[in-house]
């Protein structure tokens, strides 16, 4: 149905239908099916995260000893400080996307914006703390010394950095695309305001705010 | 903001403009007409760069598939030819081929034959049936099937083809590194693959299989999204979930498997890789020393790695047979002319062996110490697979039962696909329970199963698949007998090469050994023999299809012409022309009634589109059944 003609949707997000791809009906399928797409594959990451997840459980309940014994070199204040630093970001993130959906375009921008701040503080004081790692010569495979650090210990910094790595690279991924649609929506690219791609991108970048809700309890403090 | 109406679309004749429904955007109208947005179809991008190559186009990216799939097929053939040559001629030289390695004048060397049987499997599972079954096939029938236009996400569609070639590039490049191509199995046991002197395939090349793997999982991660997305959100007016053809049923859940069980192995093959490449210790051992190398620190635990990658490689085994379980009876329901017996306990089953197959892994580590008690409970669930499977073959019998069966070449292969089915599906009873397990436990028998469940299963499944949809994908007809040849070969010597493994496997010949005879049970007329006769059958069986090959090219070029419904089946896909146009229908067609109706009574004809209402006077549908 043309534009001109359709009847008034409530569920146009603030788009028009030049935004409507050739192979949808209309805006609110487009824009159920982006949602879709989108939660299953937060559900395929969810396993993802799932699989080293629990390989760790499994890890921490054999040798709970020795990983109580690794855990004590992390920095609980540190953590709890990047958890408040990334739930900041989550808040910043869902006002960016509500001021996308009221397509007030500066808003949004500058929402985007604190965002990526706010996650690349998450990512320097994460950096920090590996620094420190590397000086205590915790780092499998750069440096670990198995003597200062006898037995088991290993498999808990394995863990660590994997678990801490993998998260990281996906707040990486979130920040560039985050960067990328603030430039896309300050240049008014979108037609639509760019409504759906930053609720989508929002959706991503809270899942990934969530995986580290789970990470700090798990790492910092169930060995306390 | 532009807020005025605007269509990058040229300007469409007034026949193409969509009707005007007034009806709210969701709804189902009741008359034919669909909730318009026809207006939208654009013509097909005039670049042939982006027409035939980086097409977002569905059937495009489809026949792209097909066609990597199909070149797989050979490259895993011929590993599979070795290996049967190295078994009935033990240390015989290779014909031809004993230029490839300069040791051992001629011989195959030990490490060569691990390749040959690490690569054929990863080949075959990874490169050829999975992006067969799902890629080319779900990716061109899914849309044609439920009436949509495209997938849901053409770019990411498009991207799921492209992330494969990193993976094919890699796979093939793994056996000119330095020490060859990976040696530990298709299934990567540690520490056989993360000790870096354990085998010379150890050295660079399980590095590269890793990361192979680890793309073409990214690739059907996206595929699986995309195939979920646009079967929930993008079926036709009237398409409701139960009047899904089966075929769609089936690829849908096995998208619903991949996205939840593939996530599992991505992770395992990132700590694998991580382990090799950055030092850390999830499945080494403590004191692991290899070549009398130093000891390593270790500390993880191999069997971490059996758990993560049967979580996904059983349901794995589900992703190669449900999707041509779909195929075959659609196929069989066609040719039978015939209503597809009991279609809503044929959508369950499919359902229940997906669900039964998340809790089954641990049967494949019935050998690796674990408790009798955790065994017996695999034991179980396991056996409660026969239960859905036994629903389905019961119902293709069924489907088959009392119909005007037309032989046709893509019936016979669907017809050897459930009885072959048959036999790996006992043979996997076997297996299941744990005291025969622990007599057949990696040996022939096991390998004798797995092929007539992939070759006899999915492998029949897919050349059913081919015969049946070659007239949609490429407008022509391929020819029907160089096809009942082509079967009849295929299937005696399929038959030839895989039964006599159930014999020497009970009698405990081992697997993934270069060389059974130097034990003395084996060392005998009777084992050699039957192995020399399933190396001449496997040759046969690679010589027979050539007969494809040269029926699929020179159908490509000069077959006859296909109709737009030549088999006058009832599903959307035939509905429209063949080769379908770029936007697939015309007009998005309304759907009436489930994709079976054959041989109605009170219909005209002998099948009823699902495009045309039901006659009026027709019986009602059984609620269970239909």
């Amino acid at each position: 149905m043309s534009s001109a003609t359709a009847p008034a949707h409530d569920n146009t997000f603030g788009q028009d239908d030049t935004y409507l791809y050739h192979h949808f009906d209309d805006l609110h399928q487009q824009h159920e099916s982006s949602s879709l797409g989108m939660w299953a594959f937060l559900a395929t990451e969810v396993l993802f995260f799932g699989g080293v997840l629990g390989a760790f459980a499994i890890v921490q309940t054999l040798h709970a000893p020795a990983m109580r014994a690794a855990s004590h070199h992390l920095d609980v204040l540190l953590g709890a400080i990047n958890t408040g630093v990334l739930l900041c970001s989550s808040l910043a993130m869902a006002l960016a996307v509500r001021a996308a959906q009221l397509r007030q375009d500066r808003h949004t921008v500058w929402l985007l914006i604190a965002t990526i701040v706010l996650g690349s503080a998450f990512l320097g004081i994460k950096a920090y703390e590996w620094i420190h790692d590397y000086h205590e010569e915790l780092v499998p495979g750069l440096n670990f010394n198995q003597e200062r650090y006898p037995g088991r210990q290993i498999l808990f910094w394995s863990f660590y950095f994997t678990l801490t790595g993998i998260h990281a690279l996906h707040m990486v991924i979130g920040i560039v695309i985050m960067a990328i649609m603030a430039v896309l929506v300050w240049r008014r690219w979108f037609t639509g305001g760019g409504a759906t791609q930053i609720e989508m991108l929002g959706l991503y970048w809270h899942f990934v705010d969530i995986v580290w809700v789970f990470l700090y309890p798990i790492l910092y403090l169930i060995n306390k | 903001m532009s807020s005025e109406p605007h269509h990058d679309a040229p300007a469409q004749g007034p026949d193409l403009a969509g009707p005007d429904t007034g009806m709210a955007p969701g709804t189902i109208p009741t008359s034919g007409h669909a909730p318009g947005h026809d207006e939208h179809i654009h013509p097909a991008p005039r670049n042939p760069l982006f027409r035939y190559i980086f097409s977002t186009d569905h059937k495009v990216i489809g026949i792209q598939f097909l066609f990597s799939g199909l070149i797989f097929f050979v490259v895993g053939g011929l590993l599979a030819l070795a290996i049967r040559w190295q078994l009935a001629w033990p240390w015989s030289d290779l014909p031809h081929l004993s230029a490839l390695w300069d040791s051992s004048a001629g011989q195959m060397p030990p490490e060569f034959y691990n390749k040959l049987v690490t690569m054929h499997g990863t080949i075959m599972i990874f490169f050829v049936i999975i992006p067969i079954l799902l890629g080319a096939f779900g990716n061109f029938l899914i849309p044609l099937m439920i009436g949509a236009r495209d997938m849901a996400f053409p770019t990411l569609n498009m991207l799921s083809y492209w992330f494969m070639w990193p993976a094919f590039v890699l796979i093939v490049f793994s056996f000119f590194v330095p020490g060859g191509a990976s040696e530990a199995g298709w299934t990567g046991y540690p520490p056989l693959s993360t000790a870096e002197w354990s085998t010379p395939g150890s050295l660079n090349g399980q590095t590269i299989w890793l990361m192979a793997l680890l793309f073409a999982g990214i690739s059907s991660m996206m595929g699986s999204i995309n195939y979920i997305t646009t079967v929930l959100m993008l079926r036709a007016p009237g398409m409701t979930l139960f009047r899904l053809p089966m075929t769609v049923w089936g690829l849908f859940i096995t998208a619903l498997l991949q996205a939840f069980a593939l996530p599992v192995l991505t992770s395992a093959l990132v700590m694998q890789l991580l382990d090799r490449v950055a030092g850390t210790n999830f499945f080494s051992p403590t004191g692991l020393s290899v070549a009398n190398g130093p000891e390593e620190v270790g500390g993880g635990h191999p069997l971490l790695w059996q758990h993560l990658f049967w979580f996904y490689s059983h349901p794995a085994v589900y992703i190669m047979i449900l999707p041509a379980m779909g195929i075959v009876s659609d196929v069989i329901s066609t040719f039978s002319r015939k209503p597809l017996f009991g279609y809503k306990p044929m959508v369950f089953a499919i359902g229940a062996i997906a669900l039964l197959g998340f809790i089954v892994w641990g049967h494949h580590m019935f050998q690796s110490g674990m408790n009798p008690a955790l065994g017996a409970t695999f034991m179980l669930s396991t056996m409660m697979i026969a239960l859905p499977s036994a629903i389905k073959t019961f119902n293709w019998l069924g489907t088959m039962w009392g119909g005007s069966i037309h032989f046709t070449a893509a019936m016979l292969n669907a017809v050897a696909f459930v009885a072959m089915f048959v036999i790996g599906g006992l043979s996997g009873i076997f297996m299941a329970a744990t005291p025969t397990d622990i007599h057949i436990h990696d040996t022939y028998f096991i390998v004798a199963h797995i092929h007539y469940v992939l070759f006899g299963g999915s492998s029949f499944g897919i050349f059913a698949a081919l015969y049946y949809w070659f007239p949609k994908m490429f407008g022509r007809m391929m020819n029907e007998t160089l096809g009942k040849i082509h079967f009849a070969l295929s299937f005696v010597f399929f038959n030839g090469t895989f039964f006599p493994m159930h014999i020497v496997g009970m009698h405990a010949q081992p697997r993934r050994y270069a060389d059974y005879t130097g034990f003395e049970l084996f060392n005998n007329e009777a084992v050699i023999g039957l192995n020399q006769l399933m190396t001449v059958c496997a040759i046969g069986l690679g010589l027979s299809q050539l007969i494809l090959v040269s029926n699929f090219v020179a159908s490509l070029v000069a077959g006859r012409k296909a109709g737009a419904n030549p088999w006058r089946a009832n599903t959307l896909e035939w509905q429209t022309g063949s080769p379908p146009p770029h936007y697939n229908f015309e007009r998005i067609p309304t759907v009436y009634h489930p994709a079976y109706e054959y041989s109605l009574p009170e219909a005209e004809s002998d099948y009823l589109p699902q495009t045309e209402p039901r006659p009026p006077r027709a019986e009602p549908l059984d609620h269970i059944m239909a």
